[in-house]
């Protein structure tokens, strides 16, 4: 097994796994409060929505050359992983909030309790739009990155198997619990996600675009080491900022 | 149209979020790379230099942002 299809393997399993924690978060905080037969359908509906999406663009994704292929999707997934990187920095340095899994879920109890009781199709249609739009929006990312992941390496099924075992992990760690996963250390993922995407990113972006790494393959793990170096610098240059502005703000 | 525009303003936040610069900044890096390739130039430092730049610039400026914004809220 080679270092892409490890390293593919984990991103999509990781970035399922955070995600899925953020949806089971929201399904939970409805279908304890309203019941579970109209938030299961809506977890159902999404959840084909979402198979739908991978087993169309994936193949056809895979029509495209290779070059052209990996540059689009190269650019894609580093803009793409940007955004989880920096929200990461950020989080990690105090400039942005923590996601506390275990407000969200109170927060999404209670507007489950405050909403009305419109039934739609025999669905209790809050219950049922909720939980919809919750997993479907959480989901997208997984197929956005499965999608991109497994379509630039030629290894799909690799990138399917790993946000889906994610999956099972999750429900089987929510059912055992019988609540939000708040242990989860989330940002520690999402900063872990927000490396791969971006190395994977960066790898196969200059690949497409006529690069050819050193090492191949293993420049991957050197691109990995290289933004987590640079990562973890960020956050204590911003870390340092933070408390040296504390006690000037303190003052003002 | 509507719906075209609020269809496009997702998938917008959906990749590029709230930054676009950085998203701008990662085109012209991989042209310029594209370019140095076609002139025979393997430039494979440049993508990682340019990230590393193009998010200690985002970070810092949204960490400014935050500071600002705390510093009117408690002034």
């Amino acid at each position: 097994m080679s270092t892409a299809t490890i390293l593919i393997a984990l991103g999509a399993f990781l970035a399922s796994a955070v995600e899925m924690v953020e949806a089971l978060t929201i399904v939970l905080g409805v279908g304890t409060v309203r019941g579970w037969r109209s938030t299961l359908i809506g977890v159902a509906a999404a959840t084909v929505v979402l198979a739908v999406l991978v087993a169309a663009l994936g193949p056809a994704l895979q029509q495209i050359p290779i070059d052209a292929l990996r540059l689009v999707v190269g650019g894609l997934l580093l803009v793409f992983g940007l955004q989880w990187l920096r929200k990461a920095i950020l989080r990690s340095s105090g400039y942005k909030p923590l996601h506390d899994e275990d407000e969200a879920f109170r927060r999404e109890r209670a507007d489950a309790e405050a909403a009305g009781g419109e039934r739609r199709a025999g669905l209790d249609w809050y219950s049922f739009t909720v939980a919809f739009k919750g997993v479907l929006l959480e989901g997208l990312e997984v197929v956005f990155i499965v999608i991109t992941f497994g379509s630039a390496q030629g290894h799909l099924a690799v990138a399917v198997v790993g946000a889906a075992a994610a999956l099972v992990v999750v429900v089987v760690a929510g059912f055992l619990a019988r609540g939000p996963l708040e242990r989860v250390p989330e940002n520690t993922i999402k900063f872990a996600v927000g490396l791969l995407l971006t190395s994977f990113g960066c790898f196969w972006g200059a690949e497409g675009a006529g690069v050819d790494w050193p090492g191949d393959e293993l420049s991957l793990l050197a691109l990995v080491a290289f933004l987590a170096t640079f990562s973890w610098l960020a956050v204590r240059a911003l870390r340092r900022r933070r408390l040296a502005y504390t006690p000037a703000e303190a003052g003002a | 149209m509507r719906y075209v525009v609020a269809f496009g303003r997702f998938w917008w936040d959906f990749v590029v979020g709230d930054d676009w610069t950085v998203a701008a900044g990662v085109a012209v890096a991989l042209g310029a790379v594209a370019v140095l390739a076609d002139a025979g130039i393997n430039a494979w430092w440049l993508l990682p230099l340019a990230v590393a730049l193009l998010t200690g610039i985002s970070v810092w400026r949204q960490a400014s942002s935050s500071s600002d914004d705390d510093y009117h809220v408690s002034g």
